[in-house]
């Protein structure tokens, strides 16, 4: 089963390479962009997608800085 | 008296780390592989970028067979010292409360930072005054420290805190300027900058010595309890 795992910063935790991202678009034209947050997905295939929510909390998030979400194509 | 230093695929200051613990007594490296840390009394987690410090700095690390004997050698008391890579492999570990973060400045830093000691009463700790300043190099891009409010407040009230950036000297963000942290128990001990690079007056510093010499003391002033007792 595939699944999707969308991971990002924590709200309220600085998170400098949005802020970064942010601050390079006007230079380039981009204006009116703002509260830009850069976060990682992760594709996987798996058979026991019940397990999905432990892997995100032992692996692929650190829950105490990130927030995660599970999409599963069914 | 043997340290034992753990080298992942990907650690660089692990040669370092042995060098300054031969100064102060025996040392070996311990190979991510290995899982029989007997003959090891304190180890050191070394910096460089475990893994390729893929995912997480830090985060592949703690499935290491040699991370699972570390964290047994914590659980029995045993000290072990984590440095830039290895205090984000602690925290990951969860042997150490708290997570590291990318520097405020998105930049990598590389300078000589003041850290002032504020416990001493740490395994890393023993052989320094309080309020003593210590100068010792940072080298990295994921190090400014972060833990919740909270958190912080339960950190700071039990002497968790054990060295601070010196005012001005904070390089990357540190919430309340922490530069390195202990467990409840005084034993395991993590921080950014590389006490195994000030060791000798060539580096411009010996200052970070200090925290070897004071492993040995209290391994030593340990075995000598147990006779006595």
């Amino acid at each position: 089963m595939r699944a999707k795992v969308l991971i990002r910063p924590k709200a309220g935790i600085l998170d400098p390479q949005g802020k970064a991202v942010e601050r390079a678009l006007p230079a380039l034209g981009f204006d009116g962009v703002s509260h830009v947050s850069v976060g990682r997905l992760v594709e996987l295939d798996t058979d026991d997608p019940d397990r999905l929510e432990e892997l995100c909390e032992k692996l692929l998030a650190n829950p105490l800085i990130e927030d995660y979400e599970i999409e599963v194509a069914r | 008296m043997r340290f034992g230093v753990v080298q992942f695929p990907g650690s660089c200051d692990d040669r370092d780390a042995l060098s300054a613990c031969r100064r102060v007594a025996d040392a070996r490296m311990i190979w991510h592989a290995e899982s029989d840390l007997r003959d090891i009394d304190v180890v050191v987690v070394p910096g460089g970028f475990s893994y390729g410090d893929y995912l997480r700095a830090g985060a592949i690390a703690r499935f290491a067979p040699a991370m699972q004997a570390v964290a047994r050698h914590a659980e029995e008391g045993g000290p072990v010292l984590g440095i830039c890579n290895g205090f984000q492999v602690l925290c990951e570990s969860r042997l150490l409360p708290g997570a590291l973060l990318t520097n405020d400045s998105l930049r990598f830093t590389c300078r000589q930072v003041d850290l002032v000691v504020e416990n001493v009463e740490t395994a890393f700790t023993g052989e320094c005054k309080p309020d003593d300043r210590l100068s010792v190099p940072v080298k990295h891009q994921t190090g400014r420290y972060f833990a919740p409010r909270e958190n912080l407040d339960r950190l700071e009230a039990r002497g968790g805190v054990v060295l601070r950036y010196a005012p001005g000297h904070n390089p990357n963000g540190s919430v309340r300027d922490i530069a390195g942290i202990a467990n409840e128990a005084g034993t395991v001990v993590g921080l950014m900058p590389h006490p195994e690079h000030a060791v000798d007056p060539v580096g411009g510093s010996e200052d970070g010595l200090r925290l070897f010499e004071s492993a040995v003391a209290y391994v030593t002033g340990a075995a000598r309890e147990a006779l006595t007792a």
